[in-house]
């Protein structure tokens, strides 16, 4: 009956008492979004003068081209994210010792490296100039970041498949890139993708420090806006509310993949024990349907 | 090589304000972090429901948009703690949600039957939770907890962008004045990055060890 290891389930009394801590921290609760609201109001931050520009034709244009730009720039980071991150993730999984140090050190390295840090370098040996050379240096970081961090998400796939998968194709005879190929690739990308999308709601959400380097983009556009209108803390909401739900969607695919893929593996029932079992977060899902 | 040297105090001094950038965020977001958990896990069905939705809106922002709404914005509601303290806030907004998030799991991840098993040889509720789910939800909550530490050490850099000299504006600087000396630049401040991160992770391997299965 219980649903949590943290307490029983409620008896009348216990309920009684919820239902009144359930009234006290409704009326804080309130209070707080009351005086946060209050706040905003005697500040004159509803002023409609502040929030006008945003169902302004033109500058909803150059919104919606922003949105476009670090839409694209997500789409760039993410591709080469993801050659980047086979190549260094195979390079991790090679029976060769020169091979996989290199892979290890670059991969350690640009994972420890704050992301800012990589684009504005980057950006300094591009040149430092702002539109076309600040994206490029946008994208290239997100590329070396999420790159580094794709590859360790294809090693740990790959290693997820259950051995006997890699042991019985040898037996049969297969070469090492066609284990590769037809037996480890296509079961790994099921167990990876979801962690390959919310890394992609990662990539996505760090766009945003094109802002940085005077990239075209969502926030160097929103700067242009409350530079012009003084109206910040609206821009920044609007921004924050355009990420909020592109990263919803990107979260539901997650799900989504997630159920989806879980649950074919579960009527594949040679697979399920091992592959299931084989997940870090594994136990949590297994009695789910 | 020559530019580290002669700038060796100002890139001390820099990594001295990411590091206390990190101490005091990551404090703060341990302890903000884990009132919302406990909100979130909690009995009482508002406080939950609002924890989800703090967590689902500030997780989904990007950080520098919320450090543009705190540092740039919240001076227009008259609230002003100074450079330091909005970035600190800012930053613990965000980085609490995902403290939250990860001992969340950590607790999650303690099979029902450990609780009811506790209870049916006669254990208290203080019992329960003092020598069976929280010792196992410690040890599962270690590595989620250091890579959140880790992802805050690395998220101080953008606070370079807010007004903080810290490490990141140091390397934007030294690379301004001395374009030639990129590398050399990149690498040290790089590596000064690396030794935060090391020691995290080296905390957090003692950690687990300490409190692995005997």
């Amino acid at each position: 009956m219980a649903a949590s290891v943290l307490f029983d389930a409620p008896g009348p009394k216990t309920k009684a008492r919820h239902r009144v801590y359930t009234v006290i921290s409704s009326i804080i609760l309130l209070a707080i979004l009351a005086g946060i609201i209050w706040q905003l109001e005697r500040k004159g931050q509803f002023a409609y003068a502040l929030w006008e520009p945003f169902v302004t034709p033109d500058i909803m244009q150059l919104i919606l081209e922003a949105l476009g730009k670090t839409l694209q720039s997500a789409v760039l980071a993410i591709i080469g994210a993801l050659v980047f991150g086979v190549i260094f993730g195979a390079g991790k999984l090679s029976d060769h010792r020169l091979l996989r140090w290199p892979s290890w050190v670059v991969v350690e390295f640009f994972r420890a490296v704050p992301l800012l840090m990589l684009i504005v370098a980057t950006w300094f040996y591009i040149g430092p100039e702002q539109g076309a050379k600040g994206f490029t240096a946008l994208v290239v970081g997100l590329i070396l970041y999420n790159g580094a961090v794709f590859a360790e998400i294809f090693r740990a796939g790959i290693n997820a498949v259950p051995k006997g998968q890699s042991e019985a194709a040898y037996a049969i005879g297969m070469r090492k890139s066609m284990v590769m190929r037809i037996i480890l690739i296509p079961q790994a990308v099921k167990i990876m993708l979801p962690a390959l999308i919310s890394q992609a709601i990662v990539a996505l959400k760090d766009t945003s420090l094109g802002y940085a380097v005077l990239a075209t983009g969502l926030t160097y556009t929103a700067k242009e806006i409350f530079r012009t209108f003084n109206n910040t803390i609206q821009t920044a909401f609007v921004i924050a509310v355009i990420y909020i739900v592109l990263n919803l969607i990107l979260s539901m695919i997650a799900t989504w993949a997630q159920k989806r893929f879980v649950g074919e593996q579960k009527i594949d029932l040679p697979l399920v024990g091992g592959l299931v079992q084989s997940q870090p977060m594994g136990t949590g899902t297994t009695g789910a349907p | 090589m020559q530019v580290l040297i002669d700038n060796f105090d100002r890139l001390l001094e820099a990594f001295l304000t990411t590091f206390r950038l990190f101490l005091v965020a990551g404090g703060l977001s341990l302890v903000f972090g884990t009132i919302l958990a406990g909100m979130r896990v909690g009995p009482i069905d508002v406080l939950s429901k609002a924890a989800a939705f703090y967590v689902t809106v500030f997780r989904n922002t990007p950080l520098l948009v919320l450090l543009l709404l705190v540092v740039f914005g919240f001076p227009k509601l008259d609230i002003n703690l100074g450079y330091f303290w909005m970035n600190i806030l800012a930053l613990t907004m965000y980085t609490s949600t995902f403290v939250c998030e990860a001992l969340r799991s950590g607790v999650n991840s303690i099979p029902l039957g450990q609780a009811e098993a506790a209870r049916s040889v006669g254990l208290g509720f203080t019992q329960t939770m003092q020598n069976v789910v929280l010792p196992q939800a410690f040890r599962a909550v270690v590595p989620p907890l250091a890579s959140v530490l880790i992802a805050l050490t690395k998220n101080t850099s953008l606070c370079s962008v807010f007004g903080m000299a810290e490490a990141t504006a140091l390397m934007k600087g030294l690379l301004n004045d001395n374009t030639s000396q990129l590398w050399w630049i990149f690498g040290g401040i790089a590596l000064g990055y690396i030794v935060i991160v090391e020691l995290i992770s080296t905390v957090a391997g003692l950690l687990e060890r300490h409190w692995r299965i005997a």
